[in-house]
């Protein structure tokens, strides 16, 4: 691992450097002359899918060009950020901060742009057909060329800063979207919670940003992980509790982005914003960025055991949570935002028991089925007439046959059912956790899977099974069943991992002498196939139409355990009370009274001005005299 | 040769009269020329004291008083004479548009 950092791996290929700079620059400028231009519709969508999928194949073309490089590092500038005292006479001293717009991309970094490119590609092209009719495409275009452009900048960023930077641009852009409808005030609320929630998140990773800088003295991620290196091989960072604090503060920016308990809430509400929106935000952007911001801190968190037990853990509650919420769900779009939920729980699980690379190897597969499975439901929503409750759906399978494979497809894989790509990352994560010799954190994820199976078997059978509902009234566009017929391809055998990540983060030991038992073998392969049955058995023949009482347990869990009550009963409305409270400002007042006395004054002198002439010289007189007496008397 | 004391009484009763006149009277006429007394009060012990002292001086701050009066008569005449064209009125006590 530590030939990682060896400069002779750097690649200085001027080829490759452009193509590296040219893929966040493409969809940027296409934004960019999207929000200044707005050229019409047909070019809109033109410039909006062309942008994208032309910065997916520069991406495909970079993969096919370090294609038998093991490790490979390459870099670009796009040029001078800003420096802080580093003129010549501060330029020794320890605090001085240079910071440019560097990219640098090695196998963490190719993967995370390759599946960023080409989902975002596929989806934009979704797009182009889903928001057809939409009168607005121009705004929609050009956020969602800015949001791929801010991830790319995110992953790509060699310093801190500037993936912060990108991480800022992807709540924005987040923010933008989810609210895009703007018309109607429950998407705007949606919207404000995405981003409030968020930043919460945000604010605590700067300071994590700022205290490893006062720690490290650099805001370089690669030399922040070769000090870590040094402090992990020096074993001196046992009592070194700071690095540990800002890991649990990286940690905290990347909950909120990817939806971690306790900062998960927003998620669900996020289906607000069109489908092709809920499939970027879920499949390629936005939730993956913490993921991969704790991946590429590999090695600092190395330093820090109990943060990693920490996310491990919150990671397991947080796969409990979305998936028992999936599975009391009846909007398609909540089920599958609890379901990203449950998933990301997985990979923090993976990244708390130190297999960051199949972490990101389930971020992969995930980005494929959950592409898949959102943009299935964006057809199906359309096909059905803007019905998103699936208990008004039933029997569709003959109706709908290329989105009842599509969504089978996609079902199977976020059950893990074998063969699928799913099975293969869940399985590794499974396998890890296990190794980690962590039982509780295992039984833990065990049990999701099953709720996993449960719920897909659920969502699938009610849908495409059973008594029919409501018919179609749409059937599904071309463009659409084209673009869900690669990812279906790509969710059935994307289940190769990188191998590249594999050689970053070291060879994983998988070999079956590794000291796992036959129940840790096969209940991962069987429990898949359990929760589908038991959901045939539980939901296959279920005519939806009945309505759903919840009532206790249930209800509790429908609402996503609750967390939306505890936020609003234990911060929103004391807050709400105090701002009331305070509703006429206490730092006002002195500025009022000001007023007041002032007020007050001019009346009383007011009523000295009379107009009376008599008056005025008969004070004007007895103030002389006044005047004078006081001079003689004195 | 009339003693000083008795001049000085005459232009405070003068000063008096005016005052008591600027003071009492409403009619924006009268009050001028209840002003113009009062002028007259002190021009006169500027010429006692002149006659007095054996200078000059105060003969010729008289000139100046009287001149100046002169001035601020024709002015305030102006004066009374545009606000009776508008008003048609003189009384000061009805005249009160610039109060605050």
């Amino acid at each position: 691992m530590n030939s990682l950092f060896m400069n002779d791996l750097l690649m200085n290929d001027l080829l490759m450097n452009n193509l590296l700079m040219a893929i966040p620059l493409l969809p940027l400028c296409s934004a960019a002359i999207l929000i200044l231009f707005q050229p019409n519709e047909r070019w809109t969508r033109i410039l909006g899918v062309s942008s994208v999928s032309l910065a997916a194949l520069l991406a495909l073309l970079l993969n096919v060009q370090v294609w038998d490089e093991e490790l490979f590092i390459i870099q670009a500038s796009l040029g001078e950020w800003l420096s802080i005292g580093t003129s010549e006479l501060a330029s020794q001293h320890a605090g001085s901060l240079k910071l440019s717009f560097g990219l640098y991309l090695d196998p963490l970094s190719l993967v995370m742009i390759t599946i960023i490119c080409c989902i975002g590609a596929l989806i934009h092209v979704y797009s182009a057909s889903y928001m057809i009719q939409d009168a607005d495409q121009c705004r929609f275009f050009a956020y969602l060329n800015l949001f791929v452009s801010s991830m790319l900048i995110l992953v790509l960023a060699d310093n801190l800063v500037l993936l912060y930077l990108g991480w800022e641009g992807v709540g924005l852009c987040s923010y933008l979207l989810i609210g895009f409808w703007y018309q109607k005030t429950d998407n705007n609320r949606a919207a404000n919670k995405a981003f409030i929630i968020t930043r919460i998140g945000d604010t605590a990773m700067l300071i994590g940003i700022i205290l490893l800088f006062y720690q490290f003295d650099t805001v370089n991620i690669q030399q922040i992980q070769q000090q870590s290196q040094v402090f992990l091989q020096a074993n001196t960072a046992g009592e070194n509790q700071l690095i540990a604090l800002s890991c649990l503060l990286l940690f905290a920016g990347a909950a909120g982005k990817s939806a971690q308990m306790p900062l998960h809430s927003w998620l669900p509400d996020a289906m607000a914003g069109p489908t092709p929106v809920s499939a970027l935000i879920h499949a390629a952007t936005m939730v993956t960025a913490g993921i991969y911001l704790i991946a590429r801190n590999d090695a600092l968190y190395q330093l820090a055991p109990q943060v990693l037990m920490f996310i491990a853990i919150i990671g397991v509650l947080t796969l409990l949570l979305g998936a028992t919420s999936a599975l009391f769900q009846t909007d398609l779009k909540r089920i599958l935002a609890y379901s990203t939920i449950s998933q990301l729980g997985y990979m923090f699980l993976a990244l708390g028991v130190g297999a960051a690379s199949t972490a990101i190897f389930h971020l992969m597969t995930h980005a494929f089925f959950k592409a898949l499975l959102f943009l299935s439901a964006g057809a199906l929503i359309y096909c059905m007439n803007h019905e998103q409750d699936i208990m008004k759906m039933g029997g569709l399978r003959k109706k709908l046959p290329l989105l009842a494979l599509s969504f089978a497809i996609g079902c199977a894989a976020l059950a893990s059912l074998p063969m699928t790509s799913g099975f293969f990352s869940k399985e590794l994560i499974l396998q890890q956790v296990a190794m980690a010799e962590q039982p509780l954190l295992w039984w833990g994820a065990l049990l999701g899977a099953l709720f996993t199976a449960l719920y897909s078997g659920k969502l699938f059978f009610i849908i495409f099974m059973g008594k029919p509902g409501h018919a179609p009234s749409h059937k599904t566009p071309a463009v659409m069943g084209a673009v869900l017929i690669v990812l279906m391809i790509l969710a059935l055998f994307g289940g190769i991992q990188p191998q590249g990540i594999l050689h970053q983060f070291g060879e994983l030991t998988l070999d079956s002498s590794s000291g796992l038992t036959l129940l840790e073998h096969g209940l991962p392969i069987l429990v898949p196939l359990i929760g589908v049955i038991l959901a045939w058995f539980l939901f296959g023949q279920t005519r939806g139409d009945k309505p759903v009482n919840r009532v206790g347990l249930g209800r509790f869990i429908h609402s996503g355990w609750g967390f939306d009550t505890l936020f609003s009963s234990v911060f929103i409305t004391p807050f709400k009370k105090l701002t009331y409270l305070n509703r006429h400002d206490i730092i006002d007042a002195s500025f009022r009274a000001l007023e007041t006395v002032s007020y007050r004054l001019h009346l009383m002198f007011n009523r000295l001005q009379t107009g009376q002439l008599r008056r005025y010289s008969a004070s004007l007189i007895l103030f002389s005299i006044l005047a004078i007496a006081w001079g003689v008397i004195r | 040769m009339i003693e000083i004391t008795w001049i000085l009484v005459l232009s405070g009763v003068l000063f008096a009269i005016g005052l008591f006149g600027l003071l009492s009277r409403r009619n924006l006429l009268f009050m001028l020329i209840s002003l113009e007394i009062m002028l007259n009060g002190v021009a006169l012990i500027f010429v006692a004291a002149s006659s007095l002292h054996g200078n000059v001086d105060g003969q010729l701050m008289y000139l100046f008083i009287l001149t100046l009066a002169a001035c601020e008569v024709a002015v305030g005449l102006a004066l009374v004479i545009h606000i009776y064209r508008q008003q048609q009125d003189l009384d000061v006590d009805k005249l009160t548009k610039l109060k605050g």
